[in-house]
C-alpha cells in the first residue's frame, strides 16, 4: 500500500515537475504564450470569417481605413491600461475626448476671449494641440487626487468625471457643434486636418501616432520604475508600499496618462470630421476597457501588456467595421461588443485559475528539482 | 490498531487515507483515531496535513486512498453538509462567521428555524440563549456579532456547532486570537462537551494547552502519522522531537556574535489606538550591530504595531527613531528604507510579496531607483545582481523570472529577505519571520539572520513562539498591552519568565 503509494508519487512528481518547468518559465511557456495570444488568435479569426463573407474587407484600402479606426481606440486603450494596470479604472476617458475636442475646436474656430479686455487671442496647431491635451491630462490630476486623497472608488471617482466632463463640454458652446475648424492663415492656425487625415510617407498620420504612443507606452511600462511600479501596485498596493514606493503619486500617474491619451484620442477625431461635436466619442469607455481586457489585462490589476491592449483594439476595431461592411446594424453591434467584453473576462478568470493551480503545484516540486539538477550538474 | 485504547473506544477512524493534491501528496497512508468522548490533540508543524485531514473528514476534501469509519462502519462523507448528516462538525480557525448579523442569526445561519412566512426570529433566539447558556456565557442573542470579543465569538461558533446533534466536534487552532482568561473558559466549555459525551478534535501550536486539555496527543509530520500516545505519558519535549523529527535544541543552533555600535534607537514611541487606548505606551529600545533582538508577545501585545511604527507605516505615531544616530523622524517609508531600515512583514502574501510578478522582479521591487539609467531601468544589471543576491541567501528557484507562486512558504519567505538585502539595509525588522515555514527552511532562515548580523546588521524580529524567541534571540524583549514589560539576556531567559511578562494581567503590577 504504502510502497505503491510512494512510486505513484514519484511518477507524479518527475513528469509533473518536469511540465511545470516548462510552464512555469513566464515568458516562455507556450500554454502562457497560447493564453496570452487569445486576442491575436480572435483577430485572425475575425480577418478569415469576414473576408470570406465580404470581398471588400480584405483589401488594401480598406485595411488602412479600419487601422486608422483602430488607432483611435487604440491610443485610448493604452492610457486605460495603465490604469487597470494598477487595478483601477478609468471610464472617463471617453468624455475627456469629448472634452478636449471642444477646447481644441473652441481655440481654433473663435480663438480664446479674453471678456475684460475685449481681446481675442489666437493660438497655432501645436499649442492647441497641447492645450488639448494638457486639458487630459488636468482630467486625469482630477481623477487621481479625488481616489487618492479623498478615498473615493476608481469607479465612481471616474464615473463622476465621465458626467462632468461631458457636461463641460456641452457648456463649451451651449450644446452646439464647432463647424469650422481649418482656421486662418492670417491666425497662423492652419492645419489641424493634418493630425487625422494627413499622410507621412504615404503612411496615414493617425497610424504613425499610434505607433509612437505604442513605443512610448511599452518603453514606459517595461523600462521605466514608474512602470514597474504600476504592475506592482496593481498586484499588491500594500507590499508596494512596504517596498518603499509612494503609491499616491503613482496612481496619480496613471489617470494622467489616461488623460492624456483620452484628450489625443479627442483630438484625432476631432481633426477627421474637420468639426467638434461635444458628443465625440460618447460611450468610447466601452470600446477602451473591451480592448484592455481583450488584450490580456487583467481587471484585478498587476498583469498585462501594452502589446495586448492593440491588438485588442484591433479586434474590436476589426469587428465593428466587418460587421458594418456585412450590413449588421449597430444595435448589433452594441451586442457584440458587450459579450466579446465579457467573455474576455471569462477567459482571464480561467486563465488565472489555471495559473495558481500551476503555481501552487509548482511549489512542491520545484525544490527538490532545483536540488536534483544541482546534485547532478 | 485495536479499536479501544485505555478503555476508551475508537468513535471516528480515517484507515489508510491518503490525499494527492495536483503533484503534491499532502497525506500519505494515514491512521487516525478518534476517541469517544475524549479530546484528541492534533499537532504538526504548517503543512504537515493537519488542515486536510480535518478537511477530509468534514467533507471539505474527498480521500484519494483509504477510507472513513464511523462507530465501525465505512461512510462516505461527500461534502460539509454530509459530514453535519453524521454529527461531525468543523470550527475554523477563522471562525466563518457573519460579524454584520446578529448572534443568533449566526447560530441559525444555513438553518434557518423557517415558518411559512419566514424565518421564526423570536424562536431563534430563544434557542440561541439556551446554547449561550448552556456553555455558561453571558452574551445576549441579538447582539451584532462584530461587536463581541474574539472568545465571545468563538463560544458563539461553538453554539452554532452545537445547534445541530454533533458528535465530533474539530477545533482548529480554537485559541489562536484568544486571551488567558477567554482559554480558560474555553477550556471549560470544552470538558462540559466531553462530559456530554460530545467527541472533540483539538488543532492547536500551543503545546502547554495541548498538555493541559487533550487525552490523545496524535503528531502528524510531512502528510504522514508519526506517533499517537495518551497525553499523560508524554511532555512537551516528546510532542516538540515528534513534530520536527529531530531535537528541538538543534534547531536554532546559537553562537555568540560581538556587539557594535547602536543601529537602531528608538524613544518613548507611542501609537494610540482607534477607539481608545495605545497600541504603543512609550516603547524605548536600541538594537546594536550584530545584535538580535527578539520581540516576545501575545497576540495584541503590540508587537506588529511596534514594526510598523519603526518603518514609518503609523504617521500618527509620536515618539522618536534613529537609524544609525540619524534621525529619521517624519519620513516616508521610501526615506527610512533610504537610510537603512528595511522591514519583512507578517503576511508574505498579503503584504511581502506581488504575486503577479516574478522572482527578480519582487527583489528588485524596493531598489529600482538604483537601476535608473538614462535609457531607463538596466534590465542587465537588476537581473545580476538580483541573482546574486538571490543565490547569496539561498532561494531555491531554477530561474529568476519565474513566477514568485510557484516558491514555497521558506523559498518566498528567502525572497522577501532578498529584496530587504537588495536595499542594503542596517537594521533589519522581521515580523514573525518563522511564520508558516517549514523546520529545514526555519534552520535555514536563522542561519541567514545569523549571518547577516555577522556581517554587522542589527536584527529586530517579533514572535508569540517561545521556542523560536528561546532558540534565536541574544536579547529577548517581552511586550504586553503595548509595553515592554520584560528586557533579558540569553542567559536569564527562562519560557516561565517569558509566560510571565507576557501576560496582559500583569502589566498594572510592572507599571504600578
Amino acid at each position: 500500500m504504502t510502497t505503491q503509494l510512494h512510486t505513484l508519487q514519484q511518477r507524479v512528481r518527475t513528469s509533473a515537475a518536469q511540465e511545470l518547468l516548462e510552464q512555469l518559465r513566464t515568458p516562455r511557456g507556450w500554454r502562457m504564450l497560447l493564453l496570452r495570444l487569445r486576442a491575436f488568435v480572435a483577430l485572425i479569426a475575425i480577418t478569415i470569417v469576414f473576408s470570406v463573407i465580404s470581398s471588400p474587407f480584405f483589401t488594401g484600402s480598406n485595411l488602412r481605413v479600419m487601422t486608422e479606426h483602430v488607432a483611435i481606440i487604440a491610443i485610448m486603450a493604452i492610457g486605460e491600461t495603465f490604469v487597470i494596470l494598477s487595478a483601477g479604472i478609468d471610464l472617463s476617458v471617453g468624455s475627456v475626448a469629448g472634452l478636449s475636442g471642444m477646447i481644441a475646436g473652441g481655440l481654433l474656430n473663435d480663438g480664446l476671449v479674453l471678456h475684460p479686455l475685449g481681446v481675442v487671442v489666437w493660438f497655432n496647431v501645436p499649442l492647441v494641440i497641447l492645450i488639448g491635451l494638457g486639458i487630459g491630462a488636468g482630467c486625469g490630476a482630477i481623477n487621481g487626487a479625488i481616489i487618492t486623497k479623498l478615498g473615493v472608488a476608481p469607479f465612481i471617482a471616474t464615473l463622476g468625471m465621465l458626467s462632468v466632463a461631458r457636461g463641460f463640454a456641452d457648456l463649451r458652446n451651449n450644446g452646439a457643434t464647432f463647424p469650422n475648424l481649418a482656421g486662418d492663415p492670417a491666425h497662423h492656425n492652419t492645419g489641424f486636418d493634418f493630425l487625422g487625415t494627413g499622410n507621412v510617407l504615404h503612411v496615414p498620420f493617425t497610424i504613425v501616432l499610434l505607433v509612437i504612443f505604442l513605443v512610448v507606452a511599452v518603453y514606459i511600462a517595461k523600462r521605466t520604475a514608474f512602470g514597474r511600479r504600476v504592475y506592482a501596485i496593481g498586484g499588491n498596493e500594500r507590499a508596494a508600499e512596504l517596498a518603499g514606493i509612494r503609491v499616491n503619486r503613482i496612481k496619480v500617474g496613471v489617470y494622467v496618462i489616461s488623460g492624456i491619451c483620452a484628450a489625443m484620442t479627442g483630438l484625432l477625431i476631432t481633426s477627421q470630421l474637420n468639426a467638434a461635436f461635444p458628443d465625440t466619442a460618447t460611450s468610447y469607455e466601452l470600446n477602451a476597457i473591451a480592448a484592455v481586457v481583450l488584450g490580456g489585462t487583467s481587471l484585478f490589476g498587476g498583469r498585462g501588456t501594452i502589446g495586448g491592449t492593440v491588438i485588442g483594439a484591433f479586434v474590436i476595431g476589426f469587428l465593428s467595421d466587418g460587421l458594418v461592411l456585412v450590413g449588421v446594424s449597430e444595435f448589433w453591434q452594441m451586442v457584440a461588443k458587450g459579450s466579446v467584453i465579457v467573455a474576455a473576462v471569462a477567459l482571464d478568470e480561467a486563465q488565472r485559475r489555471r495559473q495558481s493551480r500551476v503555481s501552487a503545484a509548482a511549489a512542491s516540486v520545484i525544490e527538490e528539482v532545483v536540488s536534483s539538477e544541482k546534485s547532478t550538474g | 490498531m485495536s479499536a479501544s485504547r485505555d478503555g476508551a473506544d475508537v468513535v471516528l477512524r480515517a484507515e489508510g487515507v491518503s490525499k494527492v493534491f495536483g503533484g503534491t501528496v499532502a497525506l500519505n497512508g494515514v491512521d487516525f483515531n478518534i476517541y469517544r468522548g475524549k479530546v484528541n490533540a492534533l499537532v504538526g508543524e504548517n503543512g504537515a496535513g493537519k488542515s486536510t485531514l480535518m478537511g477530509i473528514l468534514a467533507g471539505v476534501h474527498e480521500p484519494t486512498t483509504g477510507r472513513i469509519l464511523l462507530g465501525g462502519e465505512e461512510i462516505r462523507i461527500g461534502s460539509p453538509r454530509e459530514a453535519g448528516a453524521y454529527g461531525i462538525r468543523l470550527i475554523h480557525q477563522e471562525l466563518l462567521l457573519f460579524p454584520n448579523l446578529s448572534v443568533a442569526e449566526n447560530i441559525f445561519a444555513g438553518s434557518e428555524l423557517q415558518s411559512p412566512v419566514g424565518v421564526r426570529l423570536r424562536e431563534q433566539e430563544a434557542e440561541a440563549a439556551k446554547l449561550l447558556e448552556r456553555l455558561g456565557q453571558r452574551v445576549d442573542p441579538r447582539a451584532l456579532l462584530g461587536d463581541l470579543p474574539v472568545g465571545a465569538q468563538q463560544m458563539v461558533a461553538i453554539c452554532k456547532a452545537l445547534s445541530q446533534r454533533v458528535r465530533v466536534l474539530i477545533m482548529d487552532e480554537p485559541t489562536s486570537a484568544l486571551s488567558t482568561r477567554e482559554v480558560a473558559s474555553l477550556f471549560e466549555v470544552i470538558r462540559g462537551l466531553v462530559a456530554d459525551g460530545v467527541s472533540v478534535v483539538y488543532i492547536s501550536r500551543r503545546l502547554e494547552e495541548i498538555l493541559e486539555i487533550s487525552d490523545f496527543v496524535t503528531v502528524l509530520r510531512d502528510g504522514k502519522l508519526v506517533a499517537e500516545a495518551p497525553t499523560a505519558e508524554i511532555d512537551t519535549h516528546w510532542i516538540v522531537e515528534q513534530m520536527i523529527g529531530h531535537d528541538p535544541d538543534a534547531l536554532f543552533p546559537y553562537e555568540p556574535r560581538p556587539v557594535g555600535r547602536p543601529l537602531l534607537e528608538a524613544e518613548d514611541l507611542t501609537l494610540p489606538r482607534p477607539g481608545g487606548g495605545l497600541w504603543l505606551d512609550r516603547v524605548s529600545l536600541t538594537v546594536r550591530a550584530g545584535e538580535i533582538v527578539g520581540v516576545y508577545g501575545l497576540m495584541g501585545a503590540g508587537r506588529t504595531e511596534l514594526l510598523q511604527t519603526l518603518i514609518g507605516e503609523r504617521p500618527e505615531a509620536v515618539g522618536r527613531v534613529r537609524v544609525d544616530g540619524a534621525s529619521v523622524d517624519g519620513q516616508s517609508i521610501g526615506g527610512r528604507i533610504a537610510h537603512g531600515l528595511f522591514l519583512v512583514p507578517e503576511d508574505r502574501q498579503r503584504e511581502g510579496l506581488v504575486q503577479a510578478l516574478s522572482v527578480k522582479q519582487n527583489v528588485s521591487l524596493a531598489s529600482l531607483d538604483g537601476f535608473g539609467t538614462i535609457a531607463g531601468l538596466s534590465l542587465r544589471r537588476e537581473a545580476s545582481e538580483v541573482g546574486e543576491v538571490v543565490r547569496d541567501v539561498g532561494v531555491k528557484v531554477p530561474d529568476i523570472d519565474f513566477e514568485v507562486t510557484s516558491l514555497s512558504g521558506g523559498n518566498q519567505q528567502k525572497v522577501v529577505v532578498a529584496k530587504a538585502l537588495l536595499t542594503d539595509p542596517k537594521v533589519l525588522l522581521m515580523d514573525d519571520p518563522m511564520r508558516g515555514i517549514d523546520v529545514g527552511a526555519k534552520t535555514e532562515l536563522y542561519r541567514i539572520m545569523k549571518r547577516l548580523a555577522a556581517g554587522g546588521l542589527a536584527i529586530l524580529f517579533t514572535t508569540s513562539d517561545l521556542m523560536e524567541v528561546l532558540g534565536m534571540a541574544d536579547r529577548i524583549l517581552v511586550m504586553a498591552r503595548g509595553r515592554i514589560t520584560r528586557e533579558l539576556t540569553r542567559d536569564e531567559a527562562t519560557s516561565e519568565a517569558l509566560v510571565a511578562a507576557s501576560n496582559p494581567h500583569a502589566v498594572e503590577a510592572v507599571a504600578g
